[in-house]
């Protein structure tokens, strides 16, 4: 079963801005998706008509087989959702917001406490169940949110770019922490400009961009349609000019940093023993731009040229 | 950060349990929202209500004759009541509703998966619970200046909920309007505090001339004040079965308009 399933959806807003031009999109049950476009593509208009907060214009839309039209409440009961900007009541403490969320969604009250310490608990937030909301930082607020979307299980959970400006530890103890309500049965949808985000822990992904999906694939598939990569190479020792390497093009960023591009022909070794040759020592390698930035930059691109 | 997440095995709520749990969720929540800022939710009215019957009352209203056959500090104790419950119930939904929407967090109700008429009945009973709390203390208050006898307790249990009901939903159109915060006071201060002075609060209109008696009875207020009156002293302007079909028709028309407009979601939703 899909856990999304949107046909034909359009979005034309009062000001005439047509935000979705037709959007057909299928999640499958368990997945965890990315929904990827730059500002402006249509992301959160999308997520905005799944989660009611925005009104369609046109299509169709249904979460696990309910109907957004016919059969919204059982739709919306499926449905957690991590919206980008913060909306909980500040004035409210942790512990009160979820108990309160769970309630919006029929979990009686001793439920709801019994839950709140294990998501609090969990989202390390349970020391400051108590506190004001507003004198949580950052990275709080935003697994506040998570840990309020979660309150009634849902089976499908939408997450608007949930780790904006959070710093990298707990991106990342975020992203364990998501992987295990995944592999647990919960359908995850992410909207993330953190590409790298994306790329380790989503299996299907879908780029938007002018309001039309631009791209539908497997993470892996769409991964090795990538034809070339870029490293920057650290040197140990300083050069005046970049090196000629035939079949590689090689730029000289600072006198000991070398920019070259792989293609999927070539490799790495060859790269190497051939600026071993030239008496050229490596100190350390990177890639310039992680590898679903390149692809999705290029996509983007192209989709703006057309 | 802790990835054992286990999903309970409890049963999918059904519609009935969310309608009803949610419901109760609301009204939790207005209860504890006026309870924490209690200095701006209950403290006022009952420093007003001392005032009035100070100035009005005490003061002024002891070189007043009787009013109906009933002493003037009497007379005006259920329409400071009503006063207190009006407001009161208007602005807790207006402020309430409004500061959701403005602070975005009414979206937490958006996703949810209850219907408008449960939000709506949710911030209606809020401000009936901020006017029934509010109006038993200015009774409190009322009992150190006078003694106010209740004469028929169902109409005036009756009237007051009506009446808050009526004003609660009034508030929450007005929220529901309202771009920011200069819209939420424009009604309260210049329409509902004019309409309750006019309302026979502090007077009877039989004392008022004729003309004047006319365009009373076209002030909503005055109809919901004299059924209040009528519960306590047993006397009213007005037939009291008008007031109450005026209040049931106001009710169901407010009722009908909030939810059909938080269906529509005029300027909530996009």
């Amino acid at each position: 079963m899909n856990a999304l399933s949107v046909q034909g959806l359009t979005k034309t807003y009062r000001n005439g801005v047509q935000a979705l031009k037709g959007i057909d999109l299928a999640v499958e049950e368990g997945d965890f998706f990315a929904l990827l476009g730059p500002n402006g593509a249509g992301k959160t208009t999308l997520i905005g008509i799944v989660t009611s907060l925005v009104r369609k214009t046109g299509g169709e839309a249904s979460i696990f087989g309910y109907d957004i039209d016919r059969q919204l409440e059982q739709a919306k009961s499926c449905i957690g959702v991590v919206p980008q900007e913060i909306n909980f009541n500040m004035f409210e403490t942790p512990l009160t917001i979820v108990v309160n969320q769970a309630g919006f969604y029929g979990i009686p009250r001793a439920i709801a406490r019994q839950r709140a310490e294990k998501y609090l608990k969990q989202l390390q937030l349970w020391e400051k169940r108590n506190h004001t909301s507003r004198g949580l930082s950052g990275g709080m607020k935003r697994r506040l949110m998570i840990a309020r979307a979660l309150m009634h299980e849902p089976r499908l959970l939408i997450l608007d770019e949930p780790t904006a400006g959070v710093d990298i530890e707990i991106r990342r103890s975020m992203w364990d922490f998501l992987r295990g309500i995944n592999q647990r049965g919960t359908t995850i949808i992410l909207t993330t400009h953190y590409l790298e985000e994306a790329e380790t822990l989503c299996r299907n992904i879908a780029i938007i961009d002018g309001g039309r999906i631009i791209e539908r694939d497997r993470m892996s598939n769409l991964l090795r349609r990538l034809h070339s990569e870029t490293f920057v190479l650290s040197l140990s020792q300083p050069l005046t000019a970049a090196p000629a390497l035939e079949g590689y093009s090689v730029k000289l960023i600072d006198e000991t940093t070398l920019e070259v591009e792989v293609s999927k022909q070539e490799n790495l070794n060859d790269l190497f023993a051939r600026l071993s040759a030239l008496g050229i020592e490596v100190h350390s390698l990177r890639n310039k731009v992680n590898r679903l930035e390149e692809i999705f930059m290029r996509l983007v691109e192209r989709g703006a040229a057309a | 950060m802790s990835t054992m997440v286990e999903h309970s095995a409890a049963p999918p709520q059904s519609m009935a349990q969310i309608r009803r749990v949610g419901f109760q969720t609301i009204v939790i929540r207005e209860f504890h929202r006026i309870v924490r800022i209690w200095s701006q939710t209950i403290l006022p009215s009952g420093v007003t209500a001392t005032l009035y019957f100070l100035i009005f009352g005490a003061v002024i209203g002891s070189r007043l004759g009787p009013m109906n056959g009933i002493s003037y500090m009497t007379y005006i104790a259920p329409g400071l009541i009503m006063q207190a419950v009006i407001l009161n119930s208007y602005n807790n939904v207006v402020s309430s509703f409004f500061g959701a929407k403005f602070g975005k967090h009414i979206e937490e109700l958006l996703v949810s998966p209850l219907p408008s008429w449960i939000i709506v009945s949710g911030y209606v009973a809020g401000g009936l619970l901020r006017g029934a709390m509010v109006g038993l203390l200015v009774s409190i208050v009322t009992l150190f200046f006078t003694h106010l006898p209740v004469t028929h307790p169902v109409i005036v249990v009756a009237a007051a909920a009506m009446t808050s009901m009526t004003f609660a939903l009034g508030g929450f159109l007005n929220a529901m309007f309202a771009k920011n915060f200069d819209q939420i006071s424009v009604i309260p201060n210049f329409v509902l505090t004019p309409l309750i002075y006019l309302g026979g609060v502090f007077y009877s209109i039989a004392q008022l001339p004729a003309w004047a008696q006319h365009l009373s009875l076209v002030d909503p207020i005055l109809y919901m004040v004299n059924a209040f009156r009528f519960g306590f002293l047993g006397v009213s302007d007005v037939p009291v079965v008008v007031a109450f079909t005026i209040m049931v028709i106001a009710i169901l028309t407010l009722f009908s308009t909030a939810v059909l407009m938080l269906d529509r979601s005029s300027g909530i939703r996009e």
